[in-house]
């Protein structure tokens, strides 16, 4: 096994590159059921039947179920319990599940789910949400009242004033669209009753707390009946959390009530039909500017598509609206921000959390400005970025972490030789048919969970009497390489070899709830219980043996797998101190809890300390566009995050790579389309997400600045790389044409050879 | 009919051949690093080697392959679990998050680096573009397969041993 530190180190590299990996899918059980579950082709309706009967005679059908039977609860929701296991009122999106056939095999349980029969009175469905917002729409929950589904909203200074004051203003329209997280393995659960009566799941999901409360609660039984078992599971990037945990549910109670395991296997087309998306976005957005470059005020109107539930439409939207003027000081800032119900298919959790739709918005709006003002988008963002010290929108003072936006500008900067590259852009001008652009985006972004919701995580360890060490942490294993980082922290605070570390995916019934793996929080959470855990292991082991070092218990150091004392004279290695332990029944077994600092939130005025830290990143990207066929092409990336401390290199490049990557199909590529509320492209030929030739060579800037508040020192990473390329390559392209991109996915056409001025909105 | 699978000979009946190859693999060789991502072709996660030939197998039956060489992911490693040099610079170079399309690209890589073992970076993105991952950017599958090419210079390291 590779040391921690060795390039490339991952404790599951061996056995993913091997194939010998086994995924939820991979699992073998006796008796295994296998289930499919059952759409229809309504947007909207009232259910009045579902006629099973038919589907239930079919060859090797055990069972199908329907909302009726579901013992416990059949709604759920983290937010609001809008969410069905089964639709039973309405079928509200295209997506709803009215049944579900289980049966010997899979390929008979989906031969007899199309015998099932839904007979309903057909609604009008609305899928613009704002018509969705006005008097006598079709309403989607008719028990909410309306499908306003929350509101944000910062009310700042004077906005007024602000406008008053500016030289000029900045004022544009902006969409996003829908889009799909398009991990590669698709949902899948395997659920199996134990002997003792416990259900165990075994699933493709980012959160097996909730996973196991919703599961419980649809099975009407108590949590220590369930048990999540953590499988390996391929990609989730936000997306595996509601539709994850619904699909364990549905298993679930299929298994409780056949006494037999159940497994339910996603195709993708389903995946894509029911799971859900990004939010699309429209944004009002409007910035005054004074004469000195400096931003005056900012109004804006953010309207978030939730689709038909709520999922965590008021936290996505909760962060638009913290983070709606990017990294830049302003002191008059007024914003409404409006989540949605539509009979479109749910949004929810995705890698960037409602900061990739509003970094599209603000990149371009600072680049506009700059150019109002005959000023590069570079030195307009120098003269209003955040620094040290600095106020943000919400009141916050940026104080207690190393403020490091100018770091990583200048870093990539440097790197890319970016305003010489600059100087170069073709502007809709060339003799050849390829414009040429570059362009860049920046952002800051608040860590983890900030003020949407408690924020800590557990870890265990637990030495073993020879001196080897089992250790859980209530975070999750997303394919990030978490457990790789968590082993290599706890193996240097406790000063031994990584080898030493078997890490012991947590099952629910072993380690405390933690939260959810989601929000970049792994490294810094579940990195902080970790090293809280480590420091409390060492405070008790150095009390076992400081007697025999001849020291005080706080003066002995942990290094090269013994514990010293301070002059290093004396030594104890660490297998013996555990020996010791054991001997006096002083077992070295310890539970870390890292609670995240106090964040605080108004909801009314939109002031507070919305996150305890921020992390900075920057990336510029370098393009040309064909302008017969209107063809970008991609020449080259680069990325500066501030990550606070890289703890596993390689892997900490992944996520810049991926993240990038990412965003170039956000940004070109990718959208969710559908017609009258029916996705047209639910599968991976029509749904196109980035291919290796579709991408650039990539560089990685680590920017390393230790977080205070974080006791291994890391930050977060996996969202911020995710965020800023969309609005970086819109500003190339813009660089390129002469052309701005006020909608996602960037479509261009044949250009002409002159620009209409309409065009060249600056 | 007569299949070869990793290097070794196996009989199966007619009626096998007329199942889906990955189903076949899968479920009763209990050889699951082929993984199910698209059913239709599209990603790349179900890639096995016919004869060094890149297959995505989900839209294939066993009878495909009946008289040809198959190598899966589980023929690439030696028995004892050493690493074939393509799998090691894989781990190396970091090309490994989730690990869902690893199987498919290792493979991949091999057949090309077969073909072209002095390949230009854009050789080797154009090589493995039919191979889906969302989590690496491809960027240090890139890497990898670039450093392993050595190993395929003069002699090829072949895949190591045969094993079901």
């Amino acid at each position: 096994m590779k040391a921690a530190g060795e390039k490339g180190w991952r404790n599951d590299a061996h056995a993913k590159v091997t194939g010998r990996t086994k995924y939820t899918d991979d699992l073998k059980f006796a008796r295994l059921l296998h289930a499919a579950p059952v759409y229809c082709d309504f947007v909207h309706a009232r259910i009045l039947r579902v006629v099973t009967e038919e589907a239930a005679r079919a060859p090797g059908v055990v069972r199908v179920l329907t909302a009726k039977d579901v013992p416990g609860s059949n709604r759920f929701g983290q937010i609001i319990r809008d969410y069905r296991i089964f639709a039973d009122d309405k079928v509200r999106y295209n997506g709803d599940v009215v049944a579900m056939v289980v049966a010997e095999t899979r390929d008979l349980a989906i031969r007899a789910s199309a015998l099932v029969r839904v007979e309903a009175e057909v609604l009008p469905a609305v899928l613009d949400p704002e018509e969705a917002l006005l008097p006598g729409a079709p309403l989607v929950h008719e028990s909410h009242g309306s499908n306003l589904v929350n509101t944000h909203r910062i009310r700042r200074g004077n906005v007024d004033e602000g406008f008053r004051r500016a030289d000029f203003v900045v004022e544009e329209h902006f969409r996003t669209q829908s889009v799909e997280h398009a991990y590669m393995e698709p949902e899948v659960a395997v659920c199996a009753p134990r002997a003792d009566g416990v259900i165990e799941v075994f699933g493709s999901m980012q959160h097996p707390f909730s996973t196991r409360r919703f599961v419980a609660a649809c099975l009407g039984v108590p949590l220590s009946e369930v048990e999540v078992v953590g499988t390996p599971m391929g990609g989730g990037f936000g997306g595996k959390d509601d539709t994850a945990a619904i699909v364990c549910a549905r298993a679930a109670l299929a298994a409780k009530l056949l006494g037999q395991p159940v497994k339910l296997m996603y195709r993708r087309d389903w995946s894509i039909r029911e799971s859900y998306k990004r939010h699309p976005y429209r944004v009002a957005y409007k910035m005054g500017v004074g004469s000195d470059g400096r931003i005056t005020a900012v109004q804006c109107r953010i309207v978030a598509d939730g689709g038909a539930y709520c999922s965590v439409t008021p936290w996505v939207t909760w962060r638009s609206t913290v983070q709606c003027c990017g990294p830049y000081v302003v002191e008059n800032v007024h914003c409404d921000t409006l989540g949605v119900y539509t009979n479109n298919v749910v949004a929810g959790a995705m890698r960037g959390f409602g900061s990739p739709q509003m970094n599209f918005v603000v990149e371009q709006v600072v680049e506009m400005a700059a150019a109002r003002l005959g000023i590069t988008g570079v030195e307009f963002r120098r003269r209003n970025m955040v620094r040290q010290g600095s106020v943000t929108i919400t009141g916050q003072t940026l104080d207690s972490h190393k403020v490091a936006m100018g770091e990583v500008l200048d870093a990539v900067l440097a790197e890319t030789g970016y305003e010489e590259k600059l100087a170069r852009c073709s502007h809709g001008r060339a003799d050849g048919d390829e414009l040429y652009g570059v362009g860049l985006a920046m952002s800051y972004r608040g860590v983890s969970l900030g003020a949407e919701g408690v924020d800590f995580c557990a870890a265990v360890i637990n030495v073993q009497p020879d001196g080897s060490i089992l250790l859980e942490v209530g975070i999750h294993e997303n394919g990030q390489g978490a457990e790789s980082a968590m082993s290599i922290l706890a193996a240097e605070e406790l000063g031994v070899d990584v080898g030493r570390i078997r890490y012991r995916r947590a099952s629910t019934s072993t380690v405390p709830d933690s939260g959810t793996t989601v929000a970049s929080r792994g490294t810094i959470m579940g990195g902080g219980a970790v090293t809280l855990a480590a420091r409390e292991l060492k405070r008790r082991m150095a009390e076992a043996v400081c007697g025999r070092l001849q020291c005080l218990a706080g003066a002995v150091r942990f290094e090269g797998g013994a514990l010293l004392d301070p002059a290093g004279h004396r030594r104890v290695s660490f297998d013996e101190a555990i020996a010791l332990m054991f001997a006096t029944q002083h077992f070295p077994h310890v539970v870390g809890v890292f609670r995240a600092p106090k964040t605080t939130w108004d909801e009314h005025t939109g002031h507070g300390d919305a996150y305890f830290t921020w992390v900075y990143g920057c990336q510029a990207v370098e393009l040309t566009v064909n302008k017969k066929t209107g063809r970008v092409r991609l020449l080259g990336a680069a990325a500066a995050h501030d990550v606070g401390r890289a703890v596993n290199p390689e892997m900490v490049r992944g996520q810049f790579f991926g993240g990038m990557a990412m965003a170039t199909g956000y940004a070109l590529h990718e959208e969710v389309r559908s017609k009258d509320g029916r996705i047209t492209n639910p599968n991976l030929n029509t749904y196109r997400i980035p291919r290796s030739t579709d991408l650039p060579e990539m560089r990685a800037i680590i920017v390393e600045n230790r977080d205070p508040h974080s006791p291994c020192g890391a930050k977060a990473l996996g969202e911020p790389t995710n965020e800023i390329l969309a609005p970086a390559i819109a500003n190339a392209v813009f660089n390129a044409t002469g052309r701005r991109q006020f909608s996602l996915p960037i479509k261009l056409s044949a250009l002409p050879d002159e620009i209409a001025e309409e065009d060249c909105r600056l | 009919m007569r299949l070869n699978i990793n290097g070794r000979d196996l009989e199966v009946s007619d009626s096998v051949g007329e199942k889906k190859l990955i189903t076949f693999l899968r479920e009763d060789l209990d050889l699951t690093g082929a993984k199910n991502a698209c059913d239709i072709g599209a990603c790349g996660a179900c890639t096995i080697l016919v004869d060094d030939e890149p297959v995505k197998i989900c839209i294939k039956r066993v009878k495909d392959v009946a008289g040809h060489r198959v190598l899966t992911i589980e023929g690439m490693a030696a028995p004892d679990g050493t690493l074939h040099p393509l799998q090691q610079a894989f781990v190396d170079r970091g090309a490994i998050q989730c690990g869902f399309c690893t199987p498919g690209m290792v493979l991949v890589a091999h057949a090309f680096l077969l073909k072209q073992p002095h390949p230009t970076r854009d050789e080797i993105r154009k090589a493995i573009h039919g191979n889906l991952c969302r989590c690496t950017g491809y960027q240090q599958i890139i890497d990898a397969i670039e450093e392993a090419a050595a190993h395929y210079r003069g002699a090829p390291a072949p895949a190591q041993e045969a094993r079901l």
